[in-house]
């Protein structure tokens, strides 16, 4: 029971890690708090049905199609809105996301209802694996094990491309980034295309078996901020990590104190943790 | 002109005008407006001590304003006590829970503090949601009793509660501009501007943040039991959301961050812009007026990244043709 309780908290975890990698990038790179990024993976969810309801498209097939929508959508995002306040002072960044956030939520509470909606038949839907006592949901395995691709795919990318390398120059300094010839305002705008691809992904993933409503992305939303705060603002690995103890943490803490509480325990953890790690976990 | 007598005298104009405004019209949608502009011109305020002032960005201030709107609602709820009497403990008890979670977060930064405030406000929410003796996610529906000032509950007329919020609001204002013309004012915008430097200069930091938290949770807690008696009926998704808090947040942020007419500013322009497209255009459960709402947020933070005050100082000092002034705006 215990192992089935800690697998299926991990396998959760790695969705939250890549839906927090998406957000510590634009964090770490532009020191920017994107408060619609929960709606982007509402979004990415929203075409998964809708390719699903209309043309029989599999969840999995239409994976790509929804990862681009959210990237461009991402990018649009920079381009018409982020461009115009990343130099503003304090809050104001936050205000435009939030602002963006409330727009994007209702837009399509405005199209598409508040009903919730479900994904009812797929290639990975009630398939089970079972190993002894211990029962894994496919489409849970499946959504873990296509966070931990998209994941690395990203550090691939940022590792080793140019535009990668560009980016992480842009993160570390921007002036000296620009001197360098990099053009940051590009780098910028493909980086937030990048998070929005990593919710994409997550969103398609998640669609199989989570409820799709106009709120769907906002727990998502709420638990990246802790993740990307636990592991170290714009700390890639530390996202990943981060993810994964914050999925155990709500499963145990959901069994042994009672499900109503596995957020708050999740919070709970986050202030412990930096109780000793003022900067998160990886972060310095 | 004497600068300093200048601004005194602007913020008395907008008091009494704030004061006039609901006589001069006795409509009673506009009259709820200006109850529920006051409740967040003056949550803005003692946000802004925290934030504005000392640099501490709080996503968490919903804490406050709930275990405001709680404490009295309980008292009165099971044992009957006076709304005004659960208004003072509610500012009490807010100011020692403040205490108790802002002395670890205050060794935090930044946007680590941010995060930090936010996720004790969701496990604040989280226990009252599954805490049975308060009634649990179902909410309080407060007992409607025969209208007086001790019951704090007035059903004939929204002018009382008009001007409880006023009181509640000139109180909150006058406290922020009494900070922020004393010392502790000073140390909290060294504190903004420069932690190291601040303690390198001798300032206690910590003591200081934890005075103007103390202070900011207080006040917040009685708006928070002038909300309950208002609505008569508060459930935890009603006070303790981040929507709360991001309200809060918004409006100081639209209006102008660190001064006090920034969330009046701020206030006077959200609140009616969203009740009033509630009014009607929120009937429709479609979510036109949050689309609204959202997309007048983003034009505003687009191309006034510096808070509608920001525009009006840049327009000032355009006019004196004062090269210097832009700087500071």
């Amino acid at each position: 029971m215990l192992l089935q309780i800690i697998l299926s908290g991990i396998l959760v975890g790695f969705v939250y890690s890549l839906v927090a990698v998406g957000l510590t990038l634009i964090w770490g790179v532009m020191d920017i708090i994107n408060f619609a990024h929960g709606d982007f993976l509402m979004v990415s969810m929203y075409t998964v049905f809708w390719l699903y309801t209309l043309l029989r498209l599999d969840p999995l097939a239409s994976l790509p199609i929804a990862a681009l929508v959210t990237f461009v959508l991402s990018f649009l995002t920079y381009k018409l809105i982020i461009k115009r306040v990343i130099n503003a002072p304090g809050l104001t960044a936050l205000l435009a996301t939030f602002g963006l956030s409330l727009f994007i939520r209702n837009f399509a509470q405005y199209l598409w209802t508040p009903n919730y909606r479900f994904i009812t038949t797929s290639l990975v839907t009630d398939k089970k694996l079972e190993m002894g006592s211990v029962i894994i949901g496919i489409p849970q395995l499946v959504a873990a094990l296509g966070s931990i691709m998209m994941t690395f795919l990203v550090v691939w990318f940022i590792k080793n491309t140019k535009t990668g390398r560009a980016i992480q120059a842009a993160a570390q300094s921007r002036d000296t980034a620009k001197l360098m010839g990099i053009n940051t305002e590009k780098i910028y705008a493909v980086t937030f295309g990048i998070s929005g691809a990593c919710v994409g992904v997550a969103g398609a993933l998640l669609a199989t078996f989570f409820p799709i409503y106009p709120e769907s992305g906002a727990l998502y939303s709420l638990l990246a901020f802790v993740i990307v705060a636990l592991g170290g603002f714009g700390n890639i690995a530390g996202a990943l990590y981060g993810g994964v103890l914050i999925g155990l943490s709500e499963a145990l803490g959901g069994f042994f104190l009672g499900t109503q509480f596995k957020y708050a325990i999740v919070f709970l953890i986050y202030l412990l943790v930096l109780q000793f790690r003022p900067k998160g976990l990886f972060g310095w | 002109m004497n600068v300093k007598n200048f601004r005194i005298d602007t913020l008395y104009g907008i008091l009494i005008v704030i004061l006039l405004l609901p006589f001069m019209n006795s409509n009673i949608n506009f009259r709820h407006v200006m109850v529920i502009f006051l409740i967040f011109a003056g949550l803005g305020e003692a946000w802004n001590i925290i934030t504005g002032f000392a640099g501490q960005t709080s996503f968490g201030h919903a804490a406050f304003f709930g275990i405001g709107a709680y404490t009295s609602t309980i008292l009165f709820y099971k044992f009957g006590i006076s709304p005004w009497i659960g208004m003072l403990a509610g500012a009490v008890l807010a100011t020692v829970i403040s205490v108790i979670v802002s002395y670890p977060c205050f060794r935090l930064k930044g946007h680590y503090f941010a995060i930090a405030t936010l996720a004790v406000a969701e496990i604040i929410k989280q226990l009252f949601i599954s805490w049975d003796y308060v009634e649990g996610a179902t909410g309080i529906s407060i007992p409607i009793v025969e209208e007086s000032v001790t019951s704090m509950q007035f059903h004939s007329s929204k002018i009382p509660y008009f001007l409880i919020a006023y009181v509640l609001f000139l109180i909150t204002t006058m406290t922020a501009r009494y900070i922020e013309n004393n010392k502790m004012g000073f140390y909290l915008k060294a504190i903004r501007e420069s932690h190291e430097a601040a303690e390198a200069l001798g300032i206690d930091t910590t003591r200081y943040k934890l005075y103007a938290m103390m202070v900011s949770a207080a006040l917040t807690a009685t708006f928070g039991t002038l909300y309950a008696q208002y609505i008569l009926y508060i459930d935890p998704f009603m006070v303790f959301t981040l929507e709360v808090s991001m309200k809060i947040v918004l409006l100081s942020v639209l209006g102008g961050l660190g001064n006090i007419y920034g969330p009046i500013i701020g206030a006077a322009i959200l609140i009616p812009l969203s009740e009033y497209t509630r009014v009607y255009l929120g009937g429709t459960g479609k979510g036109i007026d949050l689309m609204i709402f959202g997309a007048l947020i983003i034009f505003v933070a687009c191309f006034e990244p510096n808070g509608i005050l920001g525009l009006l100082k840049k327009k000032r000092s355009r006019r004196r043709g004062d090269v210097y002034a832009r700087a500071d705006a």
